[in-house]
């Protein structure tokens, strides 16, 4: 197969249908996905099915009806197959600690196949692309959670997959461990031509990150599509004024000018009902470009109030699929990913 | 910052080491590959070898003990005039140095398939192109060949002794023979009964006690009865009370077939059609420690 990157409608995983039912619980529901080269997020929460998916993706556990395909292979049958071509990184430790971390991977490469010579070669070329230099000859058990996370990813790329699927890969990280790996997750596709489909329940930590976003709850899809097309379109501004004795509440004076002016505005009445401190006085301010600053700040200085703040804000991913979806559903829907699915899954 | 090596605008250390991702193009060997490679570090971890200077010194220790013995008695063969043959027969070797072989088993079958379960290891080889079957098999006939290096091995050096002390060679070739066939099966049986009680307690310290257990207590239970069943001289119940612990078995496998001189009490060892019996319970020993190995890999999968 041709390496992903280079061809763009080349579909990584496609699962058609798919349902996963054990006994007592339905952990997969006629899923549907259709996913790209590229680094994709799945999302959902504890229980939505992340890693039943994986477990199929990997021909480790039969579907119960519908197909998947990984790489163009059949799950099914050549499960084998995809086993050589895909890297898995667990949610959970899986690292022997009397080991060090050359050892370690060395000993996975060959497992994956690959012939001694290569397999140390790999190692070291592995170790060092994710980061770990003269501690990878120490025994595992002495690293710090985020150097074990590094070897975790460094087992699942040593083989030089065309796909890697990460198992919550930022678990139990602190801020700053999290942000690199997010980072080293980035360049896994851009560096090394990887795709990636990295799962976690925080949808935040997943924008900034993956090209797309796919989000399944209760085993069936929620949503999927193009991380740009939630975070690019437009920016959000977030004024905050003070209030004065000709206008006792600032910020009500401030929506009516920038109304007139035909500023729209985000959110419930343009006020950030999220319930942070503060946030009934916060205005948030589509921007469509220089002019709109200009005209905040023009009009709160007729106006003779304070100016507290005035911040860009992303829309994050978890505003969109909250219950203002609907009316900006239109520009999620793309071309080449899965459609969203019929309604009657929200469960919870 | 280490992350960003990859990029143009790296700090000075990291651009040194910059050569940029290399794809791999070479050969992959696949799944029968895979399987040699686990055996052989499975094999090699054994005797500690690829592992820690500190878990070297038992397993070493044991294979040494067992040669310096095998080797004491080829130079009492070869120093005492008018020897014909070997102060004991090929078949007896293992039989004596049973503890010692438990004391091996014990210790290394824990460290072969308790390590992968309790470090949850295990979920990435099978996520690799090996199956479970690959694992188990790989993991068994990695231990069942330590233990027929450490059993056969001072057999190896009794044969070579009794050449160089020029006894009759067609005897000691078959009695060799014998012999290693003997340990062949022991090395079998003991290697999947330890690997089955080791995968199934997987805690520290907890395996290397069951395996104990199970090769030592019975063997003491079973000949304690035995010897009460010689007191009140009822050869019958010594010959069926063998099949209930790991060496008797091989024991009695070794006196109906393979010209072995039992050690149970009065060498009241099985004849033929009691042997078969014994070699039945064997064979289904090793089927059945073979089976509940692939259960219990079933469950750890992923």
């Amino acid at each position: 197969m041709v390496r992903a990157t280079t061809v763009d409608d080349v579909t990584v995983i496609a699962t058609e249908s798919l349902s996963k039912r054990f006994p007592r619980v339905t952990a997969l529901d006629r899923l549907s996905l259709d996913i790209g080269p590229g680094v994709t997020g799945l999302v959902g929460s504890n229980g939505a099915g992340k890693s039943t998916l994986i477990k199929i993706l990997l021909g480790l556990s039969p579907a119960t009806e519908g197909r998947a395909a990984v790489l163009g292979l059949d799950v099914a049958t050549e499960g084998a197959a995809i086993r050589e071509r895909v890297g898995y990184m667990p949610e959970h430790d899986c690292l022997p600690p009397d080991v060090s971390a050359t050892e370690f991977v060395v000993h996975m490469a060959r497992m994956s196949g690959l012939p001694p010579t290569a397999a140390r070669e790999r190692t070291a070329d592995t170790l060092r692309h994710v980061g770990l230099y003269e501690e990878r000859y120490r025994p595992i058990g002495g690293y710090s959670t985020g150097m074990k996370q590094r070897v975790k990813l460094a087992q699942a790329l040593v083989h030089d997959p065309k796909l890697v699927l990460l198992d919550e890969p930022t678990n139990g990280l602190d801020p700053v461990g999290r942000d690199e790996m997010l980072g080293l997750i980035r360049r896994v596709h851009t560096d090394f031509g990887i795709s990636v489909l990295v799962t976690s329940h925080l949808l935040g930590e997943l924008e900034r990150t993956c090209d797309h976003v796919v989000v399944i709850d209760g085993g069936s899809l929620l949503r999927s599509s193009s991380t740009s097309d939630f975070t690019s379109v437009t920016t959000t501004l977030a004024v905050e004024v003070t209030d004065s004795d000709d206008h006792p509440d600032g910020t009500d004076a401030l929506r009516k000018v920038l109304t007139e002016a035909g500023i729209t505005f985000v959110g419930h009445d343009g006020l950030d009902a999220e319930g942070l401190p503060g946030a009934g006085h916060i205005l948030l301010v589509e921007a469509t470009g220089e002019e709109t600053y200009d005209l905040v700040r023009d009009s709160v200085a007729g106006l003779g109030l304070g100016l507290i703040r005035m911040e860009q804000r992303r829309h994050r991913i978890a505003e969109v699929f909250r219950a203002g979806e609907a009316h900006r559903a239109a520009p999620a829907a793309t071309a080449g990913v899965g459609q969203q699915k019929g309604s009657g899954h929200h469960e919870h | 910052m280490s992350t960003e090596t990859g990029t143009v605008a790296g700090s000075d250390s990291s651009r040194i080491h910059n050569i940029g991702y290399r794809s791999y193009d070479g050969v992959r060997l696949g799944r029968s590959y895979a399987r040699r490679s686990l055996y052989s570090q499975s094999l090699r971890g054994s005797f500690g070898l690829g592992r820690s200077a500190k878990s070297k010194v038992l397993p070493m220790l044991l294979c040494g003990v067992m040669c310096l013995v095998a080797l004491i008695l080829v130079a009492v063969a070869i120093a005492t005039p008018n020897m014909t043959k070997l102060p004991i027969k090929y078949t007896d070797f293992a039989i004596y140095l049973q503890a010692v072989i438990g004391l091996f088993i014990a210790s290394q079958a824990p460290q072969s398939v308790s390590r992968d379960l309790r470090f949850k290891s295990v979920p990435l080889y099978f996520s690799r192109p090996i199956e479970r079957a690959d694992y188990v098999v790989a993991k068994y006939a990695a231990m069942a060949s330590a233990l027929l290096i450490l059993t056969g091995l001072p057999l190896v050096i009794l044969y070579v002794g009794s050449l160089l002390a020029k006894f009759d060679f067609a005897d000691q070739t078959k009695g060799f023979g014998q012999g290693m066939v003997s340990v062949a099966l022991l090395s079998v049986l003991f290697a999947g009964l330890g690997l089955v009680v080791a995968a199934l307690t997987p805690r520290r310290g907890f395996g290397v006690a069951a395996v104990i257990a199970v090769m030592t207590i019975t063997y003491g239970a079973v000949s304690t009865v035995q010897a009460i069943a010689w007191q009140t001289s009822s050869a019958d119940a010594i010959t069926w009370l063998g099949l209930f612990s790991p060496i008797t078995l091989i024991d009695g496998v070794q006196t109906a077939f393979l010209g072995a001189a039992s050690a149970f009490p009065g060498g009241e060892g099985p004849g033929a059609a009691a042997g078969v019996v014994y070699l039945i319970v064997v064979l289904a020993l090793v089927a059945g420690s073979y089976a509940v190995l692939m259960r219990r890999y079933r469950r750890v999968g992923l």
